[in-house]
Formats: structure tokens, sequence, C-alpha cells
């Protein structure tokens, strides 16, 4: 029930070369973090994941079924069974936290269930309890376009949790959280992964988060995979190499790091207690 | 100014703009279109002439209560035209609708299918709207005789092409982000519809809609002159025995069902909002 990637290269529509020879294996219940400079093909390597890019070359192997060879319904009840958490909340404005929650399950559910859903919800307290996780249950039936921007993000995060998808996957999710609430986000998303024991593969921007809370971390440079460690073994040489465009390494923690230009060797400590 | 900072869509800009004018000025030259002529001292009297033949509105109780039973009868005539044309419009707009496809995702393999599709719901619903609603009147006064059952069939077929090409560019024009998410996690067109793109597209759809609804309540006075019933025809005979106090009255009922439909549409979008 993992997955694996095999010569996978991706030129997007306008021409931007945005992965090449990507070979990745990733057993069922494994924890990956992805990190990498913006615009290194994070982003896109996780929509191949979720099967909503088709790439041009190699194979693509999801859960046992291979996406871009199935009928559209076999590819339809794939997709039901793997969630992604987007980095930019993807709910209507006007929508109410409690349909916005539940569409995790349009996938699964027949179609009238879903319609009756909009007029009375249908399971409001499953609804509940998976923002109640994200400590968002008092928000229930309010309109997602009176939360902040990080209690969308949650939003859509518990979507994908009342979703329970086999392959979880996760775009950046907290990129419009503070620190203090990036941790226990993240936490909760290697939780929730360890105890359903499903396959997790989030994209982060703060390094330390990746470090700290996922045992295999793989750098992403330029749409092609840098390196593929276990946490422990990633140096600060080769973070250094994986961001050496963006002139630092970006953390979570609130700490900045210094220029690596002039204090190559005085970067801050990644590993936070 | 440096070319670094000159805007490089000003040229265009300017180009299409004198290429709009060009056309434009030989398209008012050959309609005759010269409005001062309306300020012309013996024309000015000849159009007073006609309005003073309106007034006073006729108020006596026998016209008055045709008046009533007609404008029963538009309002019912305008109301069955548009559920028909909605029940045409929504399937053949969702058709329309390329945030709705699935294939698209990826994208799939068998897009050309949607593409087909596409296209002739498009053919189709030109030719719907591209014959005029008096035509299709003329047309099924011969089968059903005269009466308001030829004017509902043949507003309903017309504004059906209206409403379903409006409300696919409706669709399509907004956010197109949730409902793409859904469909990525498994949920059907109808389900991703509901909960994706409605939201958004809801109080733009129901004002086009009331919108047309007045357009169907002035079109039946035309189509009353074929004699499709209903104030058209009250107009009809009004006009042709020269009464135009009688003309003034039925005018004055347009005018209330027009502002009503523009509040009725405030007032749904309002709730929408």
């Amino acid at each position: 029930m993992g997955f694996s990637l095999e010569g996978v290269g991706l030129t997007h529509a306008n021409g931007f070369r945005a992965l090449r020879g990507i070979d990745l294996r990733i057993a069922p219940g494994e924890r990956v973090a992805l990190i990498g400079a913006s615009g290194a093909g994070k982003t896109t390597l996780l929509r191949v994941l979720a099967a909503s890019l088709r790439p041009g070359e190699g194979r693509v192997t999801l859960l046992d079924g291979e996406p871009w060879a199935c009928a559209p319904a076999a590819l339809r009840r794939l997709r039901a069974r793997i969630g992604l958490v987007h980095q930019s909340p993807p709910i209507p404005p006007r929508q109410r936290v409690v349909t916005a929650v539940l569409a995790g399950r349009l996938g699964q559910w027949p179609l009238w269930k879903s319609l009756a859903s909009l007029v009375l919800p249908v399971d409001p307290n499953g609804a509940r309890a998976a923002l109640a996780r994200l400590d968002l249950a008092e928000r229930l039936y309010e309109r997602c376009d009176r939360l902040s921007g990080g209690q969308q993000q949650r939003v859509a995060l518990a979507r994908v949790l009342y979703q329970q998808p086999d392959l979880l996957l996760a775009d950046e999710p907290v990129s419009a959280m503070d620190p203090a609430l990036s941790e226990l986000t993240i936490s909760l998303l290697n939780e929730e992964a360890t105890r359903r024991g499903v396959t997790l593969v989030a994209s982060l921007h703060a390094v330390d988060l990746a470090l700290r809370h996922f045992p295999r971390v793989v750098g992403v440079k330029e749409g092609a995979i840098l390196f593929d460690l276990p946490a422990a073994q990633v140096s600060d040489a080769l973070l250094r190499e994986l961001y050496a465009a963006e002139g630092g390494l970006p953390l979570a923690g609130g700490l900045r790091a210094p220029e690596p230009a002039e204090t190559a060797g005085e970067l801050p400590p990644l590993r936070c207690a | 100014m440096s070319t670094a900072v000159r805007d490089p869509a000003a040229l265009p800009r300017l180009g299409w703009t004198l290429v709009a004018l060009v056309l434009l000025w030989p398209l008012l030259r050959l309609t005759d279109f010269h409005p001062a002529a309306l300020f012309e001292a013996g024309n000015l009297t000849a159009m007073g002439n006609f309005l003073a033949g309106f007034l006073p509105p006729e108020t006596s109780p026998d016209f008055l209560s045709l008046l009533g039973k007609a404008t029963v009868e538009t309002l019912a005539m305008a109301t069955a035209g548009i559920a028909l044309s909605i029940l045409l419009a929504v399937p053949l707009g969702l058709v329309l609708t390329r945030s709705l496809s699935i294939a698209r995702l990826g994208p799939g393999r068998r897009g050309w299918i949607g593409q087909l599709l596409r296209a002739v719901a498009r053919a189709l619903l030109a030719v719907l709207r591209g014959v005029p609603e008096l035509v299709w009147a003329l047309l099924f006064v011969r089968v059903f005789g005269l009466g308001a059952a030829a004017g509902v069939l043949a507003l309903g077929i017309t504004y059906g092409g209206m409403l379903g090409k409006v409300y696919g560019e409706i669709l399509e024009s907004a956010d197109a982000r949730p409902a793409r998410a859904l469909l990525e996690a498994g949920s059907g067109r109808l389900a991703a519809l509901c909960y994706g793109l409605l939201p958004n597209a809801a109080s733009e759809l129901v004002s086009y809609t009331v919108y047309r609804w007045e357009c169907a309540v002035r079109a039946s006075v035309v189509m009353g002159f074929v004699g499709a019933g209903g104030l058209g025809q009250l107009m009809d005979q009004s006009m042709k025995m020269l009464n135009g106090g009688e003309a003034a009255s039925i005018l004055a009922t347009f005018l209330v069902l027009v502002v009503a439909a523009d509040g009725l549409s405030e007032l749904l979008r309002r709730r929408l909002a």
C-alpha cells in the first residue's frame, strides 16, 4: 500500500521542466518529509502522488494500482483513497465549516448522500471529531470566510482527516500557522499516520520541523532528488547544498539562519530539544 | 523613460483601442445613426402627439379585470417558460463547464470524449438560442393554436439556449480550485459542483436567472402579437384599436413587473451572499 515512482519526469504545459528522473519507493506506513527550496518541484511531486498530474515519462504505482492505466471508475476509487492537504485551502469562502469537512468523503458517498448532506449535514459528529483534534470543534457551523488563514488551513486538514485516506499527502500544511501551532499540527499528522498505519508524505518549508518529526527526509532540488536519507543522516553540508539558491535555511522555530556565504560553519542548531 | 520600466502591454492596448474605433465608425454610418434628428422641432411635436395619445391611462373596472387576467397569464407564461429553460440549460451548462471535467485531471487519456461532448452541447445551445423566440412561437402556434402554451415552449427553448451558455460561463469563471480538489479526491462531477462551485457561483446564477425571467416577461409581449396570449395579446388589441389609454395601463403594469423582478433579484442575492 505504499507507492513507487520509476524514472518519473514531468514538463508543464508552459515548457517548464518540473521533475526529472525521479525514483522513489516508499513502503506502506512510512512517514517521509519532502524539503527543498521553493520552485524545486515539491508541489508537482505531491500532485503526481495524488494522481492529479500525469507525468510525461516514467511509471507511477500508487497503493498497488497504476493510476494512468486504470479505467475511469477504478481511478476514481483510487483517488478516493488518497488525501492531499493543499497549500492554500481549496474551500469556497461561503461554505460552512461542517460542509467543508464532510466534503472529504464525497469520493466514498453515493450521490444522494452527498446531496442530502447539503440540506442537513449527515455526519456532524464525525466532522466535529475531526475538527476537535485541531482545536476547532467550536467553529463547526461557522462560515469559512470568518476564519483566519491558519484556521482555514486546519479546516482543510480536518477534511483530509475525515476522509481517512490510505495515502496521506500534505503540501506545506502549516505555511499559514505560527511555530507552536505548526509543531502541534505536524505531530498530529504523524500521530494519525502511525495510528492508522498509513503512508504520510509531507512537503515542508521549515527544515527543523522535517528533521524533528519525520524518520525519512527527501531533499528535492531543481526537479530531481538530491538526497533520500534517514533524518539523522541529513548533514549540514547537504542542507546547504539543497538551499544554496535561497541563501539560508528556512526554519520554523523563529530562528533566523545567518548568511551561509560568510558564516558557513556557524549554522544554528537544527535539532532543538 | 527607460525601456526597462515601459509596460510591454501598453502598445498593444493602444493598437486594439484604435482598431475598435476604426471598426465602429463605418458601423455607425451604416445604421444612419443621427441622434440630432431626435431634437428637431417637427420630430419633437410628432413624438409629443404620439405620446399624448397614451394619456390618460385606462382605469375602467372592466379593463382592469382584463388586465389582471392577462398579467397573471403573462407571469405564468414567463415562469413556466423559465422553468422549462432551466431544465434544458442545467444539463447542457454542466457539460460545457471545463472545471468539472474529470478527464482533464492529469490530463487523463480520453479527454477527447469530453471535448467532443462540449462541442456538441455548445452547438446545440447555439441552435436553441439562435432562432428567435418569435419564430419558435410562430411555429408552435400552428401546433397548439392561439394561447400561452406556444409561448411557454418558445420561451423555454430560446431561453434554455441562453441560460445554458451563460450558466456554463459563470461556472467556469468561478474559482475552479475547490471543485478540482474534490474531483482529485475521487468525488463525482455533481457532488463537486454542489460542494465546490455552487457556493461561489450561486448568487451569480440566481441573479442571471431572475434577469432572464424579467426578459421573459417582456418577450411574452412580443409573442402576444403573434397570438401567444397574455399582456402582449391585450397590447396588440389595444394598439389595433388605437386605444392609447389601454396601452399606457399595460406599459405601467410592465414597469411594475420589472421593478418587482429587480427587487426579487436583490433580495435573493443578499440571501446568498
